[in-house]
């Protein structure tokens, strides 16, 4: 018990990041738009958050300017792709190549100072139980991922809006015939997935380590990505998956500390588990070959009106 | 119809130029309230573009739209919903991976809860007699099933003016019919439908007033009822009809074709696999397969074609020998080509240029390729060809072939294979969407095709084609063929009964469950 409850906290907070990063590009891959920067973005939010952090000391401001920049960084790869149809996969990889480089020179001034953590969302009294602490000991964040795991099921599921970004990413031109801006909607799509990026790379100087280091998202950008194929486009299953991703990465953490009969596997290999886990569902789901894959059929592609 | 009403609908000078070409010329006419009015014209005449500019879609270089006696700016295609025009689009703007209920939802511009506007689809549905399951997912429909989502799709918005573009080209005679009902009700109703069709006498059967375009202009707008099909047809492609001729004292030969007991697995839940099919085909012989869209005859084509792989060698032969294990390339090399349904994706490559398209399909019959070389003289010379004897409005060998309307793509597509001499040609949908003057120019090549001495299927749903063109003809439904007749001893009714008779269970299947 006493060894649970830490990996369960460990795991939490491995799993978060990725889970908020994967739901905003979850909803901007099902608008047809294929963003392989989330990785450069999220770089750019964590540094943004933590040089808000560093100033002013309020995490949630931190969180937003995390936000804003992600949200930024993505509004160029919405303009090169979207409104000049340049190709995705390889603007998403200069994406990322241009947030990592960005976010070093913004952060060179600021190696070695540390902030302050991002405090538990609960009073002390529930958050520092040494049991309770697995329900409320976490911050903000943690439960933001959750509400917005229900939040873009219902939004895709349930409401109109939700329907037209499937439609747009299901047949862009269908959707351009009936009157829908297919690329008004991809905009919005695409920016509401920089504003997760940015969010969930905040999550690293605000809760896992309180200073700022080079390229300290670490490829969970890509994790991200990966995962929302793994979870076939589906925010029920990107939160089970993020979860195992995460569990996975604890995994790896207590491999490298040497902790008993995780070491027997390297903690190399506990590294590449989840790519080597997103590699057998994507080969599961093309045995299976029907529609219930779920991929937006517009995944990618640029969308030029003919008319 | 008082001639006093104001009209629904008047086009003054409309003109619309694209790059090279000038695709509406100065077109005016006007559609009075409860009127069903024809728009006829071959493929490129520019109806679509017309529509398309009354639907918002595009806008007008110049002319103007009048609604109810307002000058109109019709924006885009929600104003133009908002006016009260509905369209059915040729190519239907389904989405697949979602459900008819949602489709639905997204061509509706007033925001109704979803249980509201399912009741409100089952109250249309019931009352025009379309038959559909509103939770189906639209991947898993057929082509006829996915028209009637875009009629309810247009009849929920209650439209003032319905523009129904080739709606009948995937029905069989009774589901026309019933359409016609449809079309009909809400003409008595005051709805004016703007009709597109090449289907001569569907107009003359349906249609108060046609207009005839050619070339982008106005040729005439005249009463069908008081024309005939063939005259028609002429104010259409602007010169003589010709017929189909048949050599006299035409003999058929030995059997080319001879097909037993051809059988598919299931491989998708929509899919119709065929079972148990046999026929025989003649030297010489047109051998038709009527049948309502979704029975089987995608299987039937991929069978023979060999795009799905056989398991009995002699299920199709060809004078004697078998072809039942061979693949596409295998059974082409050794005379049997195929056109499928679908032209763009399947029958052709849109990025393609033509050249490169006719590679795919003539490449060993007509040695485009050498030692694994492609000799793109030869493939250019050959779909020089084609687009010459078939008349393809395309600028040439170099046009891609998404850049060609769905016409003049089948007109290529039909043209590479028929050229390529084939012993036997299996084609599905020949005409489809295709204009009267092409159509009997394709009519014409199979016709005389067969004079050659090749066998040939045609798998179509279209049945006046199939009457004019085969000697035999057969029925494929769910999945099995009917016995072949000779065209000429068999009525339009049995073949209708043959198609949608057996189909009574068909009807339980599309069922509205309660």
């Amino acid at each position: 018990m006493e060894m649970l409850i830490p990996i369960i906290v460990t795991l939490v907070g491995a799993a978060t990041p990725i889970l908020i990063a994967a739901l905003g590009e979850l909803v901007a891959e099902k608008s047809g738009v294929l963003n392989l920067g989330v990785e450069g973005m999220m770089l750019v939010g964590a540094i943004a958050g933590f040089v808000a952090q560093f100033y002013t000391g309020n995490p949630y401001l931190a969180l937003l300017c995390g936000a804003f920049a992600g949200a930024a960084v993505s509004l160029i790869f919405a303009f090169l792709t979207l409104s000049l149809s340049a190709n995705q996969t390889a603007t998403g990889l200069a994406l990322t190549i241009f947030g990592t480089g960005l976010s070093a020179l913004a952060g060179a001034p600021y190696s070695a100072k540390p902030i302050a953590l991002m405090q538990p969302l609960f009073p002390d009294m529930l958050a520092r139980d040494p049991f309770w602490r697995v329900f409320f000991g976490y911050s903000f964040p943690v439960y933001f991922s959750f509400i917005m795991v229900a939040a873009i099921w219902w939004f895709l599921k349930r409401t109109r809006s939700g329907l037209i970004l499937r439609a747009v990413g299901e047949n862009d031109h269908s959707a351009h015939s009936i009157g829908y801006s297919v690329t008004g909607v991809r905009y919005a799509a695409v920016v509401f997935g920089g504003a997760m990026a940015g969010i969930a790379g905040a999550c690293f100087p605000l809760l896992l380590t309180p200073q700022w280091a080079e390229s300290m998202t670490a490829g969970r950008g890509w994790i991200a990505v990966a995962l929302v194929v793994f979870a076939s486009w589906r925010p029920l299953r990107l939160l089970a998956g993020a979860y195992l991703f995460g569990l996975v990465m604890t995994m790896e953490l207590y491999a490298k500390a040497g902790g008993g009969v995780l070491a027997v596997i390297p903690s190399e290999l506990w590294a590449a588990l989840p790519y080597l886990a997103t590699i057998v569902v994507l080969v599961l789901i093309s045995i299976r070959r029907d529609a219930s894959t779920n991929a937006p059929a517009c995944l990618g592609k640029p969308f030029m009106p003919t008319n | 119809m008082d001639a006093s009403m104001p009209h629904r609908l008047e086009l003054i000078g409309i003109t619309k130029r694209f790059p090279g070409v000038l695709a509406n010329d100065n077109v005016s006419f006007s559609v009075k309230p409860g009127e069903i009015h024809a728009l006829l014209g071959e493929n490129g005449a520019g109806k679509s573009t017309l529509v398309k500019m009354i639907y918002g879609i595009m806008q007008p270089d110049a002319g103007e739209i009048v609604w109810d006696g307002q000058r109109t700016v019709v924006a885009n295609p929600k104003a133009a919903r908002a006016l009260g025009i509905g369209m059915v689009f040729q190519h239907f703007s389904l989405f697949e991976a979602l459900t008819v209920l949602e489709n639905i939802a997204l061509g509706m511009d007033a925001k109704i809860p979803a249980r509201e506007l399912e009741a409100r689809i089952r109250a249309v549905m019931t009352q025009y007699g379309l038959l559909l399951d509103p939770h189906r997912t639209v991947a898993t429909l057929s082509v006829g099933e996915r028209q009637r989502i875009e009629i309810v799709r247009a009849l929920l918005l209650d439209p003032k003016l319905l523009i129904m573009d080739e709606p009948t080209s995937v029905l069989t005679p009774q589901e026309v019919e019933q359409l016609f009902d449809v079309l009909r009700k809400l003409a008595a109703g005051g709805c004016s439908i703007l009709y597109i069709s090449h289907k001569l006498h569907e107009i003359k059967a349906l249609c108060d007033t046609a207009t005839i375009l050619r070339g982008g202009k106005l040729v005439d707008t005249c009463d069908p009822k008081a024309e005939t099909s063939r005259s028609m047809a002429e104010k259409m492609i602007g010169a003589g009809l010709k017929d189909i001729v048949r050599a006299p004292g035409r003999t058929m030969g030995l059997p080319k074709l001879v097909v037993s007991r051809l059988s598919t697995k299931k491989s998708g839940h929509f899919d119709v696999p065929v079972d148990s099919v046999s026929f025989v085909v003649k030297a010489g012989e047109i051998f038709g397969i009527a049948g309502v869209a979704g029975n089987g005859q995608n299987a039937l084509l991929d069978a023979l074609s060999g795009e799905i792989l056989g398991e009995d060698k002699d299920a199709i032969t060809i004078d004697g020998f078998p072809l039942g294990l061979l693949d596409t390339t295998g059974r082409r090399r050794h005379g049997l080509c195929a056109v499928p349904e679908e032209r763009n994706g399947h029958a052709a490559v849109g990025d393609f240029t033509l050249s490169d398209n006719s590679i795919l399909t003539a490449r060993n019959r007509l040695g485009m390729v050498v030692l694994g070389l492609i000799n793109s003289g030869a493939a250019k010379t050959y779909t020089g060809k084609v687009i010459t004897d078939f008349a393809v409005k395309a600028l040439g060998p170099s046009s891609t072939a998404g850049s060609l309307s769905g016409g003049n793509l089948q007109k290529y597509i039909m043209g590479r294979e028929i050229l390529q001499r084939p012993t036997v040609l299996v084609v599905s949908q020949p005409t489809w969407g295709v204009d009267a003057g092409a159509a009997a120019a394709i009519h014409q090549a199979l016709v005389d095709l067969a004079a050659e001495g090749s066998a040939i299927v045609v798998i179509s749903q279209d049945l006046d084609e199939l009457l004019a063109l085969c000697d035999t003809l057969a029925v494929i439904n769910a999945g099995q063929l009917s016995d072949a007749q000779k065209v000429g001893e068999i009525s339009v009714e049995e073949i209708g009964l043959l198609m949608g008779g057996v189909h009574g269970t068909s009807e339980a299947r599309d069922a509205i469950p309660a």
